[in-house]
């Protein structure tokens, strides 16, 4: 046997030999190659962006520690700290929830459970993916015609109100857009199965739907808050202050910092200085960012412990 | 004699103040969906409005003139539109082919293992906020990649327009993989059961294949690009000067209006300003708003006919 294969290949080895010799196309490289060249520049743009952000605010950061936080804005880069941006940002986010999350899913447990299929539901479903896609300062300039001028006694003008609700109606067709695909990931048999044993739709809605949906329902939102929060343009033109002076100190306490005076948010104060022409304004600039940055990644890890939870709890 | 009892079928409406409750809670989710409308009227309203003002008070043939410098009255809408067709043609290109090759080598190359890790990080570039972008494409694109290869000022519409082509990366990528990874099996198989190679099977079955969804996305890519605002007040500079090359700073309509909103050109001068610079923010809002939502709705519509039923 040993000398049939050692004199002539069998053709279990011709076959065998064009087949696996081919393995490797030299065109089949190329293009892999190429694709993993794209999707890895973009990576590679991700690893320098933040490389270049860390480089440049990073000594500044350390050097300042936490009272770069808790000072106030100022026009010296010197002394210059975050203090109105963090707060602002926090309170518009917790505005942003408020809001927008109980509205968002109230609209999207309507148009999945409920609405019948006719040419309104058609029409509000259309019209929700296309706010989606409305450029974010357009909504800037129905903020300001809306919450700063037609109601300005409610919202009191250019206040943190004004900019949160923007913000709100910004992410609300998202927010409606990310439910509704959680609550249609849940199984039809469970709704069915609830109802047979005489349960009405809300009920069933209640007690089944949403908790199976939770989890899928809280990711979504944190992304779309987190959207909320790194969002500048529209508080351009809802009132959000520019000035790098800011008349209030910290020693003011969070609620008069919010209602007495107008606001400022951490995107706004980062897009402020990186206008400014001085180099001390770059690491400023930077150290921001890398606040920002930060945060967002906090929101980010806590959808996921909140994710987590939530579908522990439910198994 | 049997007297049958009356029959009276059984009441299986329920308690009826169960059905009162189910009835408000179906009215209370009806209002929180119908309030989309209502936003999408405000918007038309509070734009077309003040946009109105604008059109009476401006001699349309003034559009077309150079300089788009509300302080002195002049409105070229040309100006504006010109620069955002550049920087949201760069950024196409910037994004084409980096989120069309990352979407085919993630659907169609990666193991299951490098997609994990892949896609998540893809999705961290998409999650950077555009002030952001905006900071790194005036601070480190500027100086590092284009000045040293052309002659550009600092503030420049090409920076403007690679910045604004990395943040809509993500969108093409994750968009066009969905269209390319809803692609049944059955074609790829088919395609290799003829003897085809995984490079043909994914570039000339695949691709075309899912072709709908991929113009989709680079459709609604391009709506983003034109609308996005960060990068390009921060990169593009405020020079309201027409320039037909983007090696010089430019206002794009988003650009313009962040210009005015954070005030830096309000002051009005006493001469030749008969009309409000405010209400020229609410035209190119206005603008802004039709483009992105024609172009939206061209997306679907793309998707909607061209799909190919499997």
């Amino acid at each position: 046997m040993a000398e049939t294969t050692s004199t002539a290949p069998t053709t279990t080895d011709l076959v065998r030999g064009t087949l696996e010799g081919r393995r490797v196309n030299p065109v089949n490289t190329l293009v892999s190659g190429l694709l993993l060249i794209a999707l890895l520049s973009s990576l590679l743009v991700l690893a320098v962006l933040l490389a270049d952000v860390f480089g440049k605010g990073w000594g500044l950061l350390t050097e300042r520690g936490a009272d770069f936080l808790t000072t106030p804005l100022s026009p010296n880069a010197v002394d210059a700290g975050i203090f109105q941006g963090v707060m602002g940002s926090i309170a518009l986010t917790a505005i942003v929830i408020v809001v927008a999350f109980p509205l968002g899913v109230a609209a999207a447990v309507y148009l999945e459970e409920y609405a019948p299929t006719n040419r309104l539901t058609q029409f509000i479903t259309t019209n929700i993916r296309n706010l989606a896609g409305v450029p974010s300062i357009v909504y800037g300039l129905l903020g300001f015609s809306v919450f700063v001028n037609l109601f300005s006694g409610a919202t009191g003008g250019r206040t943190v109100i004004t900019g949160g609700l923007t913000l709100a109606l910004l992410v609300l067709p998202i927010m409606i857009i990310t439910t509704s695909e959680a609550l249609r990931a849940v199984p039809t048999a469970l709704r069915e199965a609830s109802m047979g044993v005489g349960a009405t739709r809300w009920e069933t809605i209640r007690h089944h739907v949403l908790p199976v949906a939770l989890p899928a329902i809280l990711t979504g939102s944190v992304l779309t808050v987190a959207r909320a929060f790194g969002e500048t343009a529209p508080l351009l033109l809802s009132g959000a202050v520019l000035s790098l002076y800011f008349a209030v100190p910290p020693e003011a306490g969070f609620v008069s910092l919010m209602t007495e005076q107008s606001y400022t948010a951490l995107p706004m104060i980062i897009y402020n200085w990186a206008r400014q022409p001085q180099e001390e304004f770059v690491a400023l600039t930077s150290a921001a960012i890398i606040v920002l940055l930060a945060m967002l990644l906090i929101v980010n890890a806590a959808a996921i412990v909140a994710r987590d939870h939530f579908e522990r709890k439910s198994t | 004699m049997s007297v049958t009892a009356p029959q009276v079928p059984m009441d299986l409406s329920g308690d009826p103040r169960r059905q009162r409750r189910e009835r408000r809670v179906r009215s209370l989710f009806f209002v929180a969906a119908a309030l989309s409308i209502i936003i999408s009227a405000a918007i038309v309203l509070s734009l077309a409005g003040e946009a109105w003002g604008f059109v009476t008070a401006v001699d349309p043939a003034s559009y077309f003139e150079n300089g788009w410098l509300p302080r002195r009255g002049r409105y070229s809408i040309l100006t504006i539109v010109w620069h955002t067709l550049m920087v949201s043609g760069i950024a196409m290109v910037v994004a084409t082919p980096l989120g069309l090759g990352a979407a085919i080598y993630l659907s169609e190359y990666a193991r299951r293992n490098v997609r994990r890790f892949l896609k998540p990080t893809l999705e961290i570039l998409a999650g950077v906020p555009s002030v952001v972008l905006g900071f790194f494409a005036l601070n480190f694109i500027t100086p590092n990649v284009i000045q040293p290869l052309y002659a550009a000022d600092r503030s420049n519409l090409l920076a403007a327009g690679i910045g604004v082509g990395i943040l809509i990366v993500p969108l093409v990528a994750s968009v066009s993989e969905d269209a390319m990874r809803a692609v049944p099996r059955a074609l790829r198989e088919a395609s290799y059961g003829l003897g085809a190679k995984k490079w043909h099977t994914s570039l000339r079955v695949v691709f075309p294949a899912a072709i709908s969804g991929i113009v989709a996305a680079l459709i609604l890519a391009l709506s983003r690009a034109i609308g996005e605002t960060m990068v390009v007040a921060l990169a593009a500079g405020t020079s309201g000067i027409l320039t037909w090359l983007p090696d010089s700073s430019g206002l794009t309509m988003t650009g313009a209006m962040a210009d005015l909103a954070i005030g830096s050109d309000q002051v009005t001068s006493a001469t030749a300003v008969q009309v409000n610079p405010f209400q020229s923010l609410f035209f190119v809002g206005l603008m802004l708003f039709v483009i992105t939502l024609v172009l939206n709705v061209l997306s679907e519509r793309v998707v909607r006919r061209y799909r190919q039923k499997y």
